[in-house]
C-alpha cells in the first residue's frame, strides 16, 4: 500500500483535514461528481428536517383545516400540490415532516451503536481471551441474522408494535442500532488487537498508564479512522430499515409523526386503483435520502480503498491541486 | 492488517452491504480451522460451529419476545376478562419460571416442534413446510433475475471502467440499492399492471389457474413445476406472468450488490500479471474479460450469493408483503399484525436456521473452490 495518499496534509488548517472535507479535496472527476451530489442530497434532507414547519404547509395528522375536511385520495391540487392519501392527510407535508422521523431514527441509532459497539469492541480486543471468544460468536451470530427480522424482534419487545412519536423513533433506533453494534463491533475490535500490539500502547503499560486510559486515550483515538464511513453507509441501510418497518406496520403510529414507510404501505391498495401520488413521492423521498447517504459512503470508500481509487498514474503527484475554493465549500 | 480484515480484502469491497465473505474467515473460527489445515477437518470444525451460532439466536429471540410477556396476553389482552386470561395463560404453562419454560421450548425445538400457531392453530413446522417453498420460489426467481443482471453488466462496468458506461451502471447499482425493494414492487405495479395491464397485480397464481393446479394429486412445492406436469400452455404462462414482477423487485436490489461485485474484483484481478501477460500474447480484450479474468474473479460472488439467500429471506418479507405472495413473509407479516408471537418466534428460529446452514455451505463451497480460503 505504498501509494495511500494522505488523508490530508498535516499542514492544511484543521477545517480542511476534516473527513468529509479532505474527501471532497481529494476527490476528482466522476468520484467529486458522486461525492458532491451525495453531499447536496444529504444537506436538502438536514435542512428538510431542520425547516420542516415553516416548509409543511399543514401538520402531519392534519385532515381539515379552515376550508373544511381536506378530502380523501384528492389527486394533486393548488391546495395539494402532492393530493391527500386515503386518511385525508396531506402528502407533501406528510413526505415533508418524514424527514424529522429519519433523521431523529438515524441520529438515535447512530449515537447508540456507535456508543455501545466501540465500547464493547475496544474491551473486547483488549482484553482478548474467552471475553472476545464468546463476544465476537455472538456478533457473528447477530450478523448472520437477516437484518429486517431482527429488528422487528426488536420492535415488537420494545413497543409492542406500535406506539407514540418518541417513543416510535427510539424503537425504531434500538431495532436499527442492534442491528449495527456488531459491525463497529468488529471494525474497532479488529483495530483494537492491531493496535495493542504497537510499541506506544506498550510503553504506555510500561510507564503504568491506568487501563481506562490506554484503552481511550491510545487506542480509541487511533482506531477512530474508518469510523466516519461506517457510519455514512449505517445511517442510509436505518432510513431503509425505518421504511421496511413501517411498511410491515411495526413502525410509528401516523398520528404522532410522519413515517414514510408507513405512508407507502397504505398506497399499496390505493396503487392498485392508479392512485399513483401516495406512493411516488413519500418513495421517492426515501430513494433520494438514501442514495445520498450512500453516495456519500461510497465515494469516501472508494477514496480511501487505494485498489478502487481512480486517479491515474502520473497525476498522483498533485492530489488537490485542482480543488478551487468554491468546490471545497459545496 | 489483522486477520479479522485480510479475507475482505481478497474478497473485494468490504461496504455496503457488509461484505459476507468475511464470514469464511471469521476470527473465532480461523485459529481452530488453521490447526487443521485439512478440507475434511476444516468443514468438520465449520459444520460444528453451526450449532453454537443456532443455540444463541434461539436464546436471544426466545428470551427477547419473553420480556414482552407471554403471547396470550400478547393477543387476547384486553379482550378477555383477566380470570378468563389467567386460567389460558396457566393452561399454556406461561406462568411458570421463564428457565422452565427455556428449557422445555429447546428440548421442544430439538425435537422438530415449534409449537402451535396462535390464531389458527396449526404446527408451526407445517406453516413452514408449506409457505417456506413459496418463498424458496421467490428467492430462486429473484437469484437468476439478479445474475443475469448482475454479472454481465458487472463485467461491461469492469471493462469500460471509469468510463460513461461504468459511471452510469454505478449510479444503477447504487440506485438498486437505495430504492426499498416494496418501493420498487409499487412502481412495477403501477406501470406494468396498472397503465399497462400486462401483468398481474398480486398472487401466484390467478383464481382459474388455482382451480386447474387444485386437480393435481400430489402437488409439488413450486407452482412452476406443477404447472409444466400439467403441460399446460395457459398455465405455465399464468404461473409464470405472476412471478416476473416479484422477481425482477427483488433481484434487482440483490442484482445490483452482484454488479459491484463482479466488478471490483475483476478490476483487480483484470490487473494481475497474468491476464497482463496473456494481453502480451494477444489475446484480445473481450476474450481476457470472459474467461481469464472472469472465473477468479466469481468466487466471492459465490460465497455473497449464499449470503444473499439468506439476506433476501429479509427482502423477501417485504416482497411478499407488496406482491401478496404467499410465502413464509407474508404470513410472517400476517402473524405479526394479528400478534400470533408462537408463530413469529417459529418461523424467525426457522430462518435462523437456515441462514446457519446456508452459511455453513457457502463456506463448504468456498473452501472447495478457493484453497487459500482454509490455510
Amino acid at each position: 500500500m505504498t501509494d495511500v495518499v494522505p488523508l490530508a496534509d498535516r499542514r492544511d488548517p484543521w477545517y480542511l483535514r476534516l473527513p468529509v472535507i479532505a474527501d471532497v479535496r481529494r476527490s476528482h472527476g466522476l468520484q467529486r461528481g458522486m461525492l458532491i451530489t451525495g453531499l447536496t442530497l444529504t444537506a436538502i434532507l438536514l435542512l428538510t428536517a431542520l425547516f420542516a414547519p415553516l416548509l409543511a404547509p399543514y401538520s402531519w395528522a392534519q385532515t381539515q383545516d379552515a376550508a373544511g375536511p381536506f378530502g380523501t385520495q384528492q389527486p394533486p391540487s393548488a391546495a395539494h400540490l402532492w393530493g391527500t392519501t386515503v386518511s385525508g392527510f396531506d402528502v407533501l407535508s406528510r413526505v415533508i415532516w418524514g424527514t424529522r422521523t429519519a433523521v431523529a431514527v438515524i441520529a438515535a441509532a447512530i449515537v447508540f451503536s456507535l456508543f455501545l459497539g466501540v465500547l464493547v469492541g475496544l474491551v473486547s480486543g483488549y482484553l482478548g481471551g474467552w471475553v472476545d471468544r464468546v463476544l465476537v460468536m455472538l456478533a457473528d451470530a447477530i450478523y448472520a441474522f437477516p437484518s429486517l427480522l431482527l429488528a422487528i424482534v426488536m420492535s415488537i419487545v420494545i413497543s409492542g408494535g406500535r406506539s407514540s412519536a418518541w417513543g416510535g423513533i427510539l424503537s425504531a433506533a434500538i431495532s436499527i442500532t442492534v442491528v449495527f453494534v456488531p459491525q463497529y463491533f468488529r471494525v474497532i475490535r479488529a483495530e483494537t488487537i492491531r493496535l495493542k500490539a504497537e510499541p506506544f500502547v506498550e510503553s504506555a503499560k510500561v510507564i503504568g498508564a491506568p487501563f481506562g486510559r490506554i484503552l481511550f486515550g491510545h487506542i480509541f483515538r487511533n482506531a477512530t479512522r474508518t469510523l466516519p464511513l461506517i457510519f455514512t453507509l449505517n445511517a442510509s441501510e436505518s432510513i431503509l430499515t425505518l421504511a421496511g418497518l413501517g411498511f410491515l406496520g411495526f413502525g410509528i403510529e401516523p398520528t404522532s409523526a410522519a413515517e414514510w414507510g408507513y405512508d407507502l404501505n397504505r398506497s399499496l391498495s390505493d396503487v392498485t386503483a392508479g392512485i399513483w401520488w401516495t406512493a411516488v413521492f413519500p418513495g421517492v423521498a426515501i430513494v433520494l435520502s438514501v442514495l445520498g447517504l450512500t453516495l456519500v459512503g461510497e465515494s469516501m470508500n472508494d477514496l480511501n480503498d487505494p485498489r478502487l481509487r481512480t486517479r491515474r498514474r502520473g497525476r498522483r503527484a498533485a492530489p488537490a491541486a485542482s480543488a478551487t475554493p468554491q468546490e471545497v465549500t459545496a | 492488517m489483522s486477520d479479522a480484515l485480510a479475507p475482505a480484502d481478497l474478497a473485494g469491497e468490504p461496504v455496503p452491504p457488509p461484505d459476507p465473505s468475511q464470514d469464511a474467515v471469521v476470527p473465532g473460527i480461523a485459529p481452530a480451522a488453521r490447526r487443521g489445515g485439512s478440507l475434511g477437518r476444516y468443514i468438520g470444525v465449520r459444520f460444528l460451529l453451526i450449532f453454537p451460532t443456532i443455540f444463541i439466536l434461539v436464546t436471544t429471540v426466545f428470551f427477547l419476545m419473553r420480556l414482552t410477556g407471554d403471547p396470550i396476553t400478547a393477543a387476547m389482552g384486553g379482550r378477555l376478562p383477566p380470570d378468563q386470561l389467567a386460567e389460558r395463560v396457566h393452561a399454556a404453562g406461561y406462568d411458570r419460571p421463564l428457565i422452565v419454560q427455556y428449557i422445555d421450548y429447546l428440548s421442544k425445538v430439538v425435537r422438530g416442534d415449534f409449537g402451535n400457531t396462535f390464531t389458527d392453530n396449526r404446527p408451526v413446522i407445517n406453516v413452514l413446510a408449506h409457505y417456506g417453498s413459496a418463498t424458496a420460489e421467490l428467492v430462486i426467481y429473484s437469484l437468476i433475475v439478479a445474475l443475469a443482471i448482475g454479472v454481465p453488466l458487472g463485467m461491461v462496468a469492469a471493462h469500460r471502467r471509469d468510463r460513461w458506461p461504468d459511471a452510469v451502471l454505478r449510479v444503477f447499482a447504487i440506485l438498486g440499492y437505495a430504492t426499498p425493494v416494496f418501493f420498487i414492487g409499487l412502481m412495477l405495479k403501477l406501470v406494468f399492471s396498472i397503465y399497462l395491464g400486462i401483468l398481474p397485480v398480486s398472487g401466484r397464481v390467478s383464481t382459474a389457474g388455482e382451480v386447474m393446479m387444485g386437480t393435481i394429486t400430489n402437488p409439488s412445492p413450486f407452482y412452476l413445476l406443477d404447472a409444466l406436469r400439467l403441460g399446460n400452455p395457459a398455465l405455465i404462462a399464468d404461473v409464470l406472468s405472476h412471478a416476473i414482477l416479484p422477481a425482477i423487485a427483488l433481484g434487482l436490489l440483490t442484482g445490483g450488490v452482484f454488479l459491484r461485485l463482479v466488478r471490483t474484483n475483476l478490476i483487480g484481478t483484470l490487473e494481475r500479471q497474468y491476464v497482463e501477460s496473456a494481453r502480451s500474447r494477444g489475446v484480445g480484450e473481450t476474450r481476457l474479460v470472459r474467461t481469464h479474468a472472469l472465473r477468479p474473479a466469481l468466487i466471492p460472488v459465490i460465497t455473497v450469493m449464499g449470503m444473499q439467500i439468506a439476506m433476501s429471506l429479509g427482502g423477501a418479507v417485504l416482497t411478499e408483503t407488496t406482491f401478496e405472495w404467499k410465502g413464509l413473509g407474508f404470513q410472517l407479516a400476517q402473524y405479526m399484525a394479528s400478534r400470533d408471537y408462537v408463530a413469529v418466534q417459529g418461523i424467525v428460529m426457522m430462518i435462523a436456521v437456515i441462514v446457519a446452514v446456508t452459511n455453513f455451505l457457502v463456506d463448504v463451497v468456498a473452501a472447495l473452490i478457493d484453497p487459500r480460503v482454509r490455510y
